[in-house]
């Protein structure tokens, strides 16, 4: 019973709109939307044939990269930067005026400086991604409790265990934050990269199939790029849950006084 | 088992103030502005030793000069005016919607179940991804921009409003109740003062995102605005040019971010403790 | 008898101090100086003390004596400004293996992101403990504070006299020669409170090791200690090295209604009292040489 209520409450809006649309575009066609059943129909013809390994699979790639480094170098520069005061007071303006500088414009300066490649495409996810974990990690390493931080010297806990058991998860709701912000730019530089300058990935063929007013394809690259989304959105709610699992706790107790 | 107790009874700790010998703060803000000019300083060795070439990579002092030649150029200042244009009003439409949409939703126990699936699948749907539909719909014009500025910014704001209502205190809303306040004068008076560090919280994420978004819209669909002139000036060879304004639009970053800041701060200051973001 | 000035240094009163080797922990000349923008405070002036191997002392004073800057400065956190700290002998640099300490702030001291038996463990793994001793240490210390039935719990869904015992099972557990206590029950409510009182003399007795309490509380300080040692108000020195002559078995109804406790505690509370009007111990000491006589 209160399973179905819980599946009444997931699937009850979503197939209300898909009623919708479906009454909507019943007369007349529209020129702008598809019938759900055009929609389907084009979805499973572009997608499920080869250009899943042409287009969709190296944007994929290219964004998993892209995403992998920018987290690896944010945390790794973040420790360093956040353990060292000097170091801090002396980047922080600097930082700061980097994460301000809306990431898309990147793609025209790497263009400039790396031509049209792949590896510029990484570089636009990197040096758009890195910042909200770099900034994130600095904060969370500057705020670590001075107790615990006691506690662990006194008991000899020092260089990479006290990275490891005090520093990382101590920091770890901040950088989880910062990821999750990446994770979102990284997505939405992915399609800009492509769009701009390439001749094919996800964006680039997304583009084409406007241009060639081809469109339930190019409604179809939209419901694409959204389950790309969605899907990380769910692997990234599903990671941070098992990894913040105490932090969690340790709010609903904290909230619950 | 007490005897009358003899202590020293507060268990005052020593003053926070004897920590640590605490470095001056004008020693932090020395070291801040040393930062900026060893940047600058980098940047401008890198392409006159030859790392980078001066073509892909002019030197700062020359892009720094192009960005002073821009600040007296109209040009210059209508492009940032149409930014912002586009900017302001994506951001206020989205606040807007959001607020009304975010308080009926977020008051109703039903409504927050029944959206709760749709709104989780539509808000990671990246917002490029509607550059296309943009493009058809309105071509190059503002309204393109506005689009993709709406729906980025949108669910910032949403979000956190939800989270702002669900925040409400039981006790004081049947406080309200029993003395007899209507629905509105509940959300007035009790609803809307909870909710609004977290909406403060959200206008601000959402001006960023906003102006993220104006500029990749003008960058990529060419709708008028800085970001077009970024990409005319990489197109047409302008280098200098291009970094110059690559700079404008982190300036207005950075003058968003300390604004809206300022603003948070400003509204918030009754507020006992200026919350920090909700994780999610 | 209860103090005596250590002979050729300043004029300053000292604790009891022990011939060369005796100490377990030596307290020279401490002072402490911080260097703050509104100009220098002198937290702690002139501190002499030893403790001998096995000794329980409580460091008592009123509020804003020092106490922690005093506590900071023996397990290393902190350097003095002047003046050392022997441990066995070597002066202390950093904070020493053989030394433990167990803060006020029960809550922030132990790791959120671990459980229980985690916590415990931590500092014995990093030394590269072997896994079986490691267990049986972990256990045993575990048994001691009586939360073996909570390993697996996280520290933060443990009340606040649980956690405390958290902290000193993880003390325990590192086999410290020196166990320093930083106000440890200060943020618990009283009926635990005697618990956790009761626990430590039992563990101090069954490990042998040396502790040093610091409290404000000097009922806790006379019930506890085998000796107090009173602080005098800020900057620090200190005020009175006293003996506790108590039974060695102590109980929370009969030790407290002892009239031996009650003269010691009226006199650590007129020491206190007098350290806060100001007055330096030179004379309070000179005059009242005998605890409990000249209380009355």
């Amino acid at each position: 019973m209160r399973f179905l209520k819980t599946l009444g409450y997931l699937l009850a809006l979503p197939l209300i709109l898909v009623a919708i649309w479906w009454a909507s575009t019943l007369g007349e066609t529209n020129f702008f939307v598809p019938t759900p059943a055009l929609l389907a129909e084009a979805f499973a013809e572009t997608w499920f044939g080869e250009r899943i390994f042409s287009d969709v699979l190296p944007s994929i790639g290219r964004l998993v990269v892209g995403v992998a480094s920018a987290i690896i170098i944010g945390i790794v520069a973040g420790l360093l930067i956040g353990s060292v005061k000097w170091l801090r007071d002396l980047t922080e303006p600097v930082l700061e005026f980097f994460r301000a500088i809306p990431p898309p414009v990147l793609v025209p300066v790497l263009m400039l400086l790396m031509g049209i490649t792949d590896g510029m495409k990484v570089a636009v996810i990197i040096s758009g991604c890195v910042w909200p974990v770099l900034l994130n990690t600095i904060e969370g390493v500057r705020a670590i409790d001075g107790v615990l931080s006691d506690s662990a010297h006194t008991y000899g806990i020092h260089g990479w265990a006290r990275i490891k058991y005090l520093v990382l998860p101590s920091a770890g709701p901040q950088i989880m934050a910062g990821i999750r912000q990446c994770l979102s730019i990284g997505l939405i530089l992915m399609v800009i990269s492509e769009m701009f300058a390439s001749s094919s990935g996800l964006g680039f063929t997304i583009v084409q199939f406007q241009r060639s007013f081809a469109i339930p394809e190019m409604w179809s690259g939209i419901v694409v790029l959204g389950l790309i989304g969605v899907a990380l959105s769910f692997i990234f709610q599903w990671t941070e849950r098992r990894v913040l699992r105490w932090y969690h706790g340790l709010r609903e107790v904290e909230n619950a006084v | 088992m007490t005897q009358e107790a003899v202590t020293t009874n507060s268990a005052a700790p020593i003053p926070r103030a004897r920590k640590q010998p605490a470095k001056k703060l004008p020693s932090k803000q020395l070291l801040g502005i040393a930062g900026i000019i060893g940047f600058l300083l980098l940047w401008e060795l890198i392409p006159r030793v030859g790392i980078v070439e001066p073509r892909f990579l002019p030197p700062a002092s020359e892009v720094i000069a192009a960005l002073i030649t821009d600040f007296g150029l109209t040009a210059f200042w209508v492009a940032v005016g149409e930014t912002m244009l586009a900017w302001a009003i994506g951001l206020v439409m989205s606040i807007v919607l959001a607020v009304v949409l975010g308080f009926i939703i977020g008051s109703s126990m039903f409504l927050r179940k029944f959206t709760n699936s749709t709104v989780e699948f539509l808000r990671p749907i990246p917002s490029v991804a509607l550059i296309p539909l943009a493009v058809l719909l309105f071509g190059v014009k503002i309204e393109s921009t506005l689009m993709l500025v709406v729906y980025a910014s949108f669910w910032q704001v949403f979000i956190q409003v939800l989270y702002g209502v669900a925040d409400v205190d039981n006790v004081a809303m049947q406080t309200a109740k029993s003395y007899g306040l209507g629905a509105m004068a509940r959300v007035r008076h009790v609803v809307f003062p909870t909710a609004l560090p977290y909406l403060m919280t959200g206008i601000r994420l959402a001006a960023s995102v906003a102006l993220i978004l104006a500029i990749t819209a003008e960058l990529v669909i060419g709708s008028p605005g800085l970001g077009r002139e970024i990409a005319l000036a990489q197109s047409g060879g302008a280098i200098s040019g291009m970094y110059a304004l690559v700079l404008a639009t982190g300036l207005i970053g950075v003058v968003i971010n300390l604004v809206m800041r300022f603003i948070e701060r400003k509204t918030l200051s009754w507020h006992s403790s200026i919350r920090s973001e909700v994780i999610v | 008898m209860q103090s005596e000035t250590t002979p050729g240094t300043t004029p300053a009163p000292a604790g009891k101090t022990l011939p060369g080797n005796e100490a377990m922990l030596s307290v020279r000349n401490l002072k402490k100086v911080y260097k703050t923008d509104g100009g220098d405070i002198e937290a702690v002036r002139n501190l002499t003390f030893d403790l001998k191997a096995g000794e329980l002392a409580c460091l008592v004073g009123p509020s804003g004596s020092g106490k922690t800057t005093l506590l900071k400065c023996i397990s290393g956190l902190m350097a003095p400004t002047e003046g050392e700290v022997l441990l066995n002998g070597t002066p202390v640099s950093g904070p020493p293996k053989k030394m433990a300490v167990v803060f006020q702030e029960y809550g922030r001291s132990l790791f959120p992101w671990m459980r229980v038996r985690e916590n415990v463990e931590l500092p014995l793994k990093n030394q590269g403990v072997p896994r079986a001793e490691r267990d049986k240490l972990v256990d045993d210390a575990l048994e001691a504070v009586g939360l073996s039935h909570v390993p697996q719990s996280y520290p933060w869904q443990l009340s606040g006299g649980m956690q405390q015992r958290v902290a000193i099972a993880r003390a325990v557990a590192y086999q410290p020669e020196v166990l320093l206590m930083d106000e440890p029950f200060a943020a618990v409510d009283a009926q635990t409170r005697a618990d956790l009182e009761d626990l430590i003399r039992t563990v101090w007795r069954k490990l042998g090791v040396t502790v040093l309490f610091v409290t404000h509380d000097i009922d806790e300080s006379v019930y506890l200690g085998e000796r107090v040692i009173i602080l005098s108000s800020s900057p620090t020195v200190i005020q009175e090295d006293l003996t506790i002559d108590l039974p060695d078995e102590r109980d929370q109804l009969n030790t407290r209604s002892l009239p031996r406790f009650t003269e010691l505690r009226h006199h650590v509370y007129e020491q206190i009292q007098l350290a806060k009007q100001g007055h330096r111990p030179a004379a309070a000491v000179q005059t009242d040489s005998s605890a409990g006589s000249g209380a009355a």
